[in-house]
């Protein structure tokens, strides 16, 4: 940009590198703090992926037959259930009348919810009780060791 | 539609011998089906002295029979054209449940349907009449308690509706002659009767206690029984008749605790066995409570004492303890143990209570600032469970068995509070972050101006 | 400092011959007059649709274009990632701020004429690259798959098939299908990462490129006192006099994002449900504002037409205009047809900010 820089009638002159360095670690400030957060967001945080549609809910062979678990499926309760024939259902464990967590009876072979006595079939219907309506059901595959439950499409 | 053979069939051999008829007379082909009385011998002589116009007249009559044709009513013919009252069952029975079952004046109130003279309704042709209020029961047993027969129509149906109701309050009262109580007509109809799954039916589960209100909100009418008259009105304020009118069928009315033939108000000691149907958890609860030994030495019944039989509306925690709404201090004073638990009982649902109210509180704050808190409210609503699971235990009557279960509820509302209050030190993290960050801009940005004043003062001179 | 600065300079002459391009910027000079203020707005214009870029592939690191999991990756984004709540709101906020100053500009260069030749194109490719800038506001508020997106989405692109003839096929090749879905969805990201910013590349490219190579326009009033004589002609130059000050108006603009995405952090709401019915108030973002309230004020029937499509051919129309006014405004500096532009200029503006005022109310 040219002219000299010791132009001996400019008083700013000894300001000269006072505003240089002003300048420089204003916009080195600014630079970092702008970096900082932009590098940090790129780390993966501690929790690495989105609750997604489909979990795994419980390993192969870990539930015996007429038994049930209950896993978390987003940021809800979920029930998997093993028949007592050995087939896996999976349900939301929130019952449909005041959203108590249910749980599987093997006395009963049902879905039992311990506030109020509500009972829900193995195909999630509300049949007894006050639950006004039925459980919401997932679907179940086994892939590999994993047993996946995953909303229904 | 029931062929006129089948109900003579059904007839033969199980006729009542209320009739005036003999059984001479039933080998004879009747026109009119069914167990009524008919004029058999009458017909039986008129058919044998006249051969061919008889067979005529026979003929026709089996053709128009098996062409299901309503065969001619008389009953309903004259009827119908008179003024006033004396038409209206003729008018009325057209949509009544009977009719479309075939059946006709005549197979309740015998007499001669095809004899269009004032000779149809004679006691000779088997006609009943009307009946008596204290013979309506009998006259309709004739069918109803008849299981062969109803099982002709409906398979399924009850045939025990008069012993039932012999047993009632309304059966005994109409057997000593007291005409005021209900009995059949009165709660089902008379000639417009609707089959009890029919909406409109007076006895139709959201009827119900509208037609039991006829009588017994009618405190004119029932001077001189000594109840009250006020069930009806204190039924339509509890939470069970709110059910009912939302449409939830399940919902219980006067005949789910009373019974509906033997009507009959349950006992002292069985009111919370009547409850506990439904209430299952309260009722069992209860019956180990020490209340439940307590109240059957005073005579009281379960249930009933604190949440009132009619008029049960939602309870509130307020209910609980030693407040001013409070039902405990109904019986118990200070200084009994009683009334130390129901305090203690109380102090444990509202500590949950306040603790809830405090992390939804911050929650809510952190959220209008913009943080995301979904999980953590999330986990506060199973503090709900807790409370809600407490509030069932309330009927141990025991502080130990609600505090266990507040206890588990404070916890969880003590980390949604905690993950709120993190909500809030996040944001005034980010705040002072910005802070720094707007520092370090207001540098840049005066040195950039300094250093654009300083070469251009340096161009300029 | 310096030294090495002109090192690297002539290292990257030696292979790309930059050397012409650095001398050509080295004389680069601005106008300086009473206006000078405007010229900042197509510059700033830039800066953030840089931010918009850096930010947007950095949500792209974590974003998930499905229904079933759009919703709640920018919920983790929200949560989880770190400064991710940062990243997303000044996003958003930028986004927003980007579009404003674009209509700055837009307006301040229609008012002050630059368009007028040699500079058609410019405008042209202005007007286009503003278009592209709306696409990307339209497209991108679906990609959270919140109730709000999904209904202004629906309803948006509703009026796009009222268009006789292609409107039919208009709206199922924006929603991918007939109705809104995942497929829309999914399409709308792919216009929002890769069409859209490959066609703005261009046109950013062709715009910048007349700009330098024609320079900065100087209002037809001012032109004229120069050549009068009674101002004196005043440039400054590119580097580092303007430049230093358009700096400072990017760092003025970061400290806003900033503090908006802090203070007030962009919402999320609940996510889509496309079979719950649509909640009250639901409206586009503020620059669809002025259009969506016109179309709420005609009547069912305008003429033989009916209302909705009216109103999109009475925009039609009007954006047709506007695209062409280079070559629409004859005498452009003086005489009354350019006096006429410019009271259009005036209705214009006035009718966007009237209209969007009566819908926020």
């Amino acid at each position: 940009m040219g002219t000299s820089d010791r132009n001996p009638r400019d008083p700013a002159q000894p300001a000269r590198r006072w505003i240089n360095l002003l300048l420089g670690s204003g916009v080195v400030a600014s630079i970092v703090s702008f970096l900082y957060p932009a590098i940090d967001y790129m780390l993966p945080p501690p929790v690495a992926e989105s609750t997604s549609r489909s979990v795994s809910a419980a390993k192969v062979g870990e539930l015996k037959n007429n038994n049930g678990k209950i896993f978390k499926f987003g940021s809800r309760p979920a029930l998997l259930v093993r028949t007592v024939e050995g087939e896996y259902r999976a349900f939301s464990a929130v019952c449909t009348h005041l959203n108590c967590t249910v749980q599987y009876r093997e006395d009963l072979h049902e879905i039992w919810c311990a506030c109020h006595n509500g009972l829900y079939d193995l195909e999630g219907r509300n049949v007894s009780g006050p639950p006004p309506r039925p459980l919401e059901m997932y679907e179940v595959h086994v892939q590999g060791e994993d047993i996946v439950v995953s909303r229904k499409a | 539609m029931i062929s006129v053979e089948m109900a003579r069939r059904a007839v033969s051999t199980s006729w009542p011998k209320a009739t005036a008829l003999r059984p001479r007379a039933w080998h004879v082909w009747r026109r009119t089906g069914g167990p009524t009385g008919g004029g058999p011998q009458g017909l039986h002589r008129r058919t044998m002295r006249k051969p061919i116009p008889s067979l005529l007249v026979l003929v026709c009559a089996v053709a128009s029979a098996w062409a299901a044709v309503p065969p001619k009513d008389s009953c309903v013919d004259c009827h119908a054209a008179l003024e006033g009252k004396q038409s209206e069952p003729a008018k009325l029975f057209a949509g009544d449940v009977h009719h479309q079952a075939g059946l006709r004046c005549a197979d309740c109130h015998g007499g001669d349907p095809n004899d269009a003279s004032m000779r149809a309704m004679s006691p000779a042709k088997g006609f009943r009449g009307a009946p008596k209020k204290t013979q309506v029961p009998e006259f309709c047993a004739r069918c109803h308690s008849n299981i062969a027969y109803m099982h002709n129509f409906n398979p399924k149906m009850r045939a025990d509706q008069l012993s039932q109701y012999l047993t009632s309050v309304h059966g005994k009262r109409l057997k000593q002659g007291d005409t005021k109580v209900a009995a059949c007509v009165d709660c089902h109809g008379v000639h417009d009767i609707l089959a009890a799954s029919d909406t409109r039916a007076p006895v139709f589960s959201t009827n119900v206690a509208a037609t039991c209100a006829r009588c017994h909100a009618d405190s004119a009418y029932m001077k001189g029984y000594k109840i009250p008259t006020d069930q009806v009105a204190r039924y339509q304020k509890s939470v069970h008749a709110q059910m009912l009118t939302q449409g939830d069928t399940s919902a219980p009315t006067c005949t789910t605790c009373h019974g509906n033939h033997g009507a009959t108000p349950p006992g002292v000691s069985s009111v919370a066995n009547v409850c506990g149907t439904c209430h299952v958890f309260f009722a069992q609860l209860f019956d180990k409570s020490p209340h439940q030994a307590a109240f059957a030495k005073l005579g009281l019944p379960g249930c009933v004492e604190c949440h009132s039989n009619h008029e049960v509306v939602r309870p509130t925690d307020e209910w609980v303890g030693v407040g001013p709404k409070s039902v405990c201090v109904t019986c118990h004073a200070p200084g009994d143990e009683g009334y130390a638990n129901a305090q203690a009982i109380a102090g444990d649902l509202a500590k949950l209570n306040t603790f809830r109210a405090r992390a939804e509180e911050i929650l809510n704050t952190a959220e209008r600032s913009g943080m995301e808190i979904s999980s953590p409210k999330l986990e506060l609503a199973s503090a709900n469970e807790a409370l809600i699971k407490a509030r069932v235990n309330v009927h141990t009557f025991r502080d130990g068995e609600v505090r266990k279960l507040t206890n588990q509820g404070v916890e969880i509302a003590k980390k949604a509070y905690e993950a709120g209050v993190a909500a809030l030190r996040e944001r005034d993290y980010r705040r002072k972050g910005l802070g720094v960050a707007l520092i370090t801009i207001v540098l840049a940005i005066s040195g950039l101006y300094l250093k654009i004043r300083q070469i251009e003062s340096r161009g300029k001179a | 400092m310096a030294d090495l600065y002109r090192r690297i300079l002539s290292w990257l002459d030696e292979r790309f011959g930059t050397g012409a391009v650095e001398e050509f910027l080295r004389h680069k000079t601005v106008p300086l007059h009473r206006h000078t203020l405007w010229y900042y707005f197509g510059g700033m214009t830039l800066f953030l649709f840089v931010i918009q870029v850096l930010t947007g592939i950095l949500l792209l690191l974590y974003y998930r274009p499905t229904p079933n999991d759009a919703f709640e990756s920018v919920q983790y984004i929200m949560a989880q990632v770190r400064f991710g709540w940062l990243i997303r709101s000044v996003h958003s906020w930028s986004a927003n701020l980007m579009i404003f100053t674009a209509f700055v500009h837009m307006f301040s260069v229609y008012f002050f004429k630059a368009y007028r030749k040699p500079r058609e194109l410019t405008w042209i490719s202005g007007m286009l690259l503003f278009f592209i800038l709306l696409g990307f506001g339209f497209s991108g508020y679906l990609l959270p798959w919140n109730t709000l997106a999904f209904f202004a989405t629906k309803v948006g692109t509703e009026m796009a098939g009222s268009i006789p003839g292609l409107g039919k096929w208009l709206l199922i090749f924006l929603r991918g299908g007939e109705e809104v879905t995942g497929a829309t969805l999914t399409r709308f990201f792919g216009f929002h990462v890769a069409v859209l910013p490959g066609l703005a590349t261009l046109l950013l490219a062709m715009h910048l490129l007349l700009v330098q190579r024609l320079g900065m326009s100087v209002p037809p009033g001012v032109e004229r006192a120069i050549a009068e004589g009674r101002e004196p002609a005043r440039a400054m130059p590119f580097f580092p006099n303007f430049l230093l000050r358009d700096i400072i108006g990017w760092y003025a603009a970061l400290g806003a994002l900033g503090a908006l995405a802090a203070i007030f952090p962009w919402e999320l709401a609940t996510k889509a449900d496309p079979f719950a019915p649509a909640p009250a108030g639901i409206r586009p973002e503020w620059y669809f504002l002025f259009m969506f309230q016109t179309l709420k004020y005609l009547p069912a029937k305008v003429v033989f037409l009916e209302g909705e499509l009216a109103g999109l051919l009475a925009f039609g129309a009007a954006a047709t205009v506007w695209v062409a006014v280079p070559f629409l405004d004859r005498h452009v500096g003086f005489g009354r047809t350019t006096r006429f532009f410019t009271g259009l200029g005036v209705f214009a503006l006035g009718y966007i900010v009237a209209l969007s005022a009566l819908a926020l109310r």
